[in-house]
């Protein structure tokens, strides 16, 4: 039944073939088998689950039942959720018990999900393989030796474990795309602004954007409609009206203009993946898609200029953690200056403050120019390539990552070619527009995602396409060993 | 660009970041590697680029003024590491 | 040698609460006064998460002020981060505006001594005020109170205009009343709510360059600006004249010891990291939203004066005194309605003896024990003789004290004016009749004794009779 998706869980569900009950009350069990070795979880909200569950099956005995209702969701771990921990994956934040839910939170629960636990991540989402995270890395599902991608890790690792049927994630430069490329599940980073930020905790308010990590795209769908929506709390959150995903879902794609950019093939990309990609690019073929190539001609910027955004706003954003008002406080502070300096030294990870440290001098006297408007300027030349690129395409697709997942502890040492692991990734978050990633294959035992990036505010048709695909392959039923 | 271990203890500083004093070559060598990154943008010309600071390119929704809040402070204080008299407690601050 | 002289240069950054219901990024209360820490949300808190909605009222708030000082309100402004650690600023960060702020380019006339003067307003900008450190000993600690985090504040920056710690008051004052009319302010001082940062330097008089200035923190009376700006002033002057320099620094102005002494907090550099708060957009500002704020302007206080002259005939010092405040111009107008008397005789009072008797009493004018309408009753009772202006003075001081009106008071008292010819002849005759000396002398020539029998009369009447009409019949009856 763990393998089952939402749709086929609601339909379960919706024919009384069981309860919100049980069905959460195996993936708990599920969750209390396997989410050690994974270590995916860093709170397990049984008693909330069970309360959830039972809610659930009352609404649907009342004949008030949704698509959602009862079925089982985990948060990243940066998403507020009141009255549980919220530790963005960090000391600073380990005693941190949320006084309010964040709205994507908050629509989930209206839509009925039932809150199995947070899940683990990159300390405040900086990392690219979940091995930042205070809270010790996560496992790769298919690997046990490899990261499973970050920074929503341990949303990706529970999705690919059926420990749960779906989690959120956040995609600031690839979080939500590189694992789940990694642990070959669906994976989608919304157009910024059309989900809530507000309870979101803030990484790079700029490149923030919450999404849904599940099986298939039909799922992301789903969870989607859930989360997405205006939200007068964030004012970068835009009105304009949620189409129904699901029932964008079977539109035809006969005559979709698919671009390649060419720069996703150059150097660096692993052979076989690029290998994998084509015969992706066939099968949307076959599907009637038209393909050309196109050029990002900029893209080689987009991961030094990210460099600059993100470490400059998070350095910012994440000032308010000074051990005053919540969150870690070091032991018998001798002033002021000790509070702060020892509280941050202490309650951040080393990964978090190289970020600090560099968008602080990014933004200091003298260097602000260099740094922080050449990179704004370069951002514009990035954003301006899509701009252009959707011009005569309606769908820009490439590799997510430009390798299979990684082994732990294999860059950990080296900030350089971590960074590097998001070179896909990053232009969309840039230039605000949205992506999924599907798995379309593997290279060895390990999953291989493809990324489809489209036009600001082209989700449905971006689930579309993937669920296309995903009708036409079986990529997305794969189930990692010893999680059957 | 490569930084020193004194720009670094400077960044700290700025930063409320304590870093202990073994750490600072490592730092220092870390984020000069960062830099040289970043630096790869100096090979794009932007001199005819305006800078784009969001990708939203929409105006400030505004809200209507309301009071909306209600007093959590019981709720908020049990957060706290440190209070009295309904007062966050920090070390003297001198002015 | 001969003594230099000196020229000062003085500009004022004023911080204005803007008087909003609610915080100018969150939904909570702005009101003063509360338990700490009760009026301080998520937001202002700034707990992990929440992000920052701008108060639509707070921008009108903004706009309104610009259109008072002819500023050009940007149709398009920024609100930046500006980076410090400081307890009562929850963030880290301060939401505030720096390159682009939504009022630029304003000005504003003073009236200094018999001179007017035009003080510059370079800029005005929105930004968030941070909270309170309290110091009194929590074993050591400092306790601090974040309910005022979070409230609107507009920071008018002045040119380095003043040259003179009486016009920066004129130019604050004017300032004050300003913000008030327009009800954007409450003004209130003591409570923080309009707060004034002095940059003073001084230069040898002729030289172009400016001296290096030093800004103090924190002024919170028009007094206390006075005497920091002084003292700064000459601590300035002394410095340089003994040979020193002037440190660029950030002074606080201690009232207890009337002095002026460097921040320790500020000691060291800042480097404040501005750049774009990417929580927020653009500020646009369209005409319509202009031409909407415009439309609700109440008459300002310039232009209030300028009619005070022409509809009441008063003198551009009168009426620039009348429209100080927008209650004391109201409370002028409606004594003159209430009088129906001579607007100027109404000028008087108003700014004479009533001013007088607030001063003394402390009183604001809202809390005058007489009414406009009570005024006016004692006026109209001037204007148709029904009562001297000396006597007059003794009316209102009664009807001070007793909170009566004028008629009442004139009643009780038997205070009317005798105007009677015939009963004012028969006193004139006995006075006349009991002095015989005196008006020998007067027939003689010595006409400077119709001023004793003037006297003689009023004191017979016990300052009743309308002097007018004494003088008359007096004149008449000497030269017969």
């Amino acid at each position: 039944m763990h393998n089952k998706t939402i749709t086929e869980l609601s339909a379960g569900l919706q024919a009384r073939e069981y309860s919100s009950l049980e069905l959460t009350e195996l993936f708990l069990s599920r969750i209390r088998r396997h989410s050690k070795q994974l270590n995916c979880f860093v709170t397990v909200t049984e008693e909330r689950a069970l309360a959830d569950a039972k809610v659930a099956d009352a609404a649907r005995s009342k004949g008030r039942a949704g698509p959602l209702t009862g079925i089982p969701l985990a948060h990243k771990d940066i998403f507020c959720t009141k009255g549980v921990k919220t530790s963005c994956g960090s000391k600073i934040l380990d005693n941190f018990v949320a006084p309010y839910d964040a709205t994507v939170a908050d629509r989930c629960r209206a839509a009925g999900m039932v809150l199995l636990g947070k899940l683990n991540m990159d300390e405040f989402a900086m990392g690219s393989s979940n091995e930042t995270s205070y809270y010790g890395p996560v496992r790769n599902p298919w690997d046990a030796d490899s990261v499973p991608g970050g920074s929503s890790g341990g949303s990706a690792a529970a999705v690919a474990a059926r420990l749960t049927p779906a989690a959120t994630g956040t995609d600031t430069g690839g979080s939500i795309r590189q694992p789940a490329s990694f642990c070959g599940i669906t994976g989608l980073k919304p157009t910024y602004g059309r989900v809530s930020r507000y309870g979101m905790i803030a990484f790079a308010s700029s490149l923030d954007q919450g999404g849904p990590m599940a099986r298939t795209a039909e799922d992301a769908a789903l969870v989607m409609q859930a989360m997405a929506g205006f939200d007068e709390k964030d004012s970068t959150s835009v009105d304009r009206s949620v189409p129904d995903y699901r029932a964008e879902l079977n539109n035809s794609i006969d005559g979709l203009k698919i671009g390649v950019p060419k720069e996703f093939f150059e150097e660096g990309l692993n052979e076989d993946i690029a290998a994998l990609i084509e015969s992706a690019i066939d099968q949307y073929r076959r599907l009637g898609a038209q393909v050309k190539p196109i050029s990002l001609p900029n893209m080689k910027l987009s991961v030094p200029a990210y460099y600059v955004v993100a470490p400059a706003e998070c350095s910012a954003n994440l000032s308010r953690y000074d051990g005053v008002r919540y969150g870690y406080r070091c032991e018998v502070p001798k002033d002021l200056a000790d509070l702060y300096s020892r509280s941050r030294g202490e309650g951040f990870g080393a990964e978090v403050k190289r970020r600090i440290l560099i968008g602080t001098y990014a933004l200091s006297a003298g260097y602000y120019d260099t740094y922080y408007l050449k990179a704004q300027k370069v951002r514009h030349l990035i954003s301006d390539d899509f701009k252009n690129a959707f011009e005569q395409v309606d769908v820009l697709v490439g590799p997510t990552a430009p390798s299979t997942a990684f082994g732990l502890g294999e860059k950990t040492d080296d900030p350089i070619a971590m960074y590097l692991s998001d070179i896909f990734t990053i232009g969309a978050n840039l230039a605000g527009v949205p992506a999924i990633s599907i798995p379309v294959g593997f290279v060895g035992d390990k999953p291989v995602g493809m990324q489809l990036i489209g036009n600001y505010f082209a989700e449905e048709r971006l689930l579309n396409w993937a669920h296309r695909y995903q009708q036409a392959t079986d990529w997305h039923t794969r189930m990692p060993e010893g999680f059957e | 660009m490569s930084l020193s271990d004194a720009e670094v203890r400077k960044i700290a500083w700025l930063a409320r970041i304590e870093i202990n004093g073994d750490d600072i070559a490592a730092y220092a060598r870390d984020l000069s590697g960062i830099l040289d990154l970043i630096e790869q943008m100096n090979e794009a010309d932007t001199s005819d680029v305006t800078p784009m600071a969001h990708p939203l390119a929409q105006a400030q929704r505004l809200r209507p003024d309301i009071v909306t809040e209600e007093d959590q402070r019981e709720l908020f204080q049990s957060l706290a590491p440190q209070v009295e008299s309904g007062l966050y407690l920090v070390p003297k601050v001198i002015e | 040698m001969k003594e230099m002289e000196w020229e000062v240069v003085i500009g004022l950054e004023i911080h204005a609460q803007l008087a909003t219901r609610s915080k100018i990024f969150s939904g909570a209360s702005t009101a003063y006064g509360a338990a700490p820490n009760t009026q301080a949300c998520a937001i202002d808190l700034g707990l992990p998460g929440v992000l920052p909605v701008l108060n639509r009222e707070a921008v009108r708030m903004a706009i309104k002020l610009g259109l008072a000082i002819e500023a050009t309100i940007a149709r398009r402004s920024i609100f930046a981060r500006k980076n410090y650690f400081y307890p009562d600023l929850p963030k880290g960060y301060q939401i505030s505006q720096y390159e682009l702020p939504v009022v630029e380019k304003g000005r504003l006339r003073i009236l200094v001594g018999d001179g007017e003067r035009i003080i510059g307003v370079t800029r005005a900008h929105l930004e968030e005020d941070a909270g309170k450190s309290l110091h009194e000993d929590f074993h050591g600690l400092t306790g601090i109170d974040l309910n005022r985090a979070g409230t609107p504040l507009l920071e008018i920056v002045s040119e380095p205009d003043m040259r003179s710690a009486a016009e920066a008051v004129a130019y604050m004052k004017k300032l004050h009343a300003l913000v008030r009319y327009l009800e954007i302010c409450d003004g209130n001082m003591q409570e923080g709510s309009f707060r004034c940062d002095a940059n003073v330097s001084v230069r040898p008089k002729g030289e172009t360059s400016l001296g290096t200035r030093t800004e103090t923190k924190n002024l919170n009376s028009f007094r206390f600006v006075e005497k920091a700006i002084n003292y700064e002033i000459e601590r300035q002057i002394d410095l340089l004249e003994s040979g020193g320099t002037v440190a660029q620094e950030t002074r606080l102005y201690d009232s207890n010891k009337n002095e002026t002494r460097p921040m320790r907090s500020k000691e060291e550099a800042n480097d404040y990291r501005y750049f774009p708060d990417p929580d927020l957009l653009p500020l646009e500002i369209d005409e319509s939203l202009i031409e909407e704020v415009r439309r609700e302007l109440p008459e300002l206080p310039d232009e209030k004066s300028a009619r005070f002259q022409s509809q009441y005939g008063l003198s551009d010092y009168d009426a620039a005194t009348l429209t100080d405040s927008r209650e004391l111009a109201d409370f002028f107008e409606a004594t003159v309605t209430a009088a129906g008397a001579e607007p100027k005789l109404c000028a008087n009072w108003v700014m004479g003896d009533l001013a007088a008797a607030l001063n003394r009493f402390g009183l604001t004018i809202d809390q005058s024990p007489l009414n406009a309408e009570h005024l006016g009753g004692l006026l109209t009772r001037i204007e148709d003789n029904t009562i001297s202006g000396k006597i007059a003075k003794q009316v209102f001081n009664l009807m001070w004290d007793k909170r009566r009106p004028a008629d009442e008071v004139i009643e009780r008292q038997g205070l009317k004016q005798i105007t009677d010819s015939a009963a004012i002849e028969k006193i004139i005759d006995e006075v006349v009749a009991n002095n015989p000396a005196q008006l020998e002398q007067y027939c003689s020539g010595k006409e400077k004794l119709f001023g004793f029998f003037v006297g003689q009369v009023m004191r017979a009447t016990q300052g009743k009779a309308n002097p007018q009409e004494v003088n008359k019949l007096l004149k008449q009856k000497l030269t017969r």
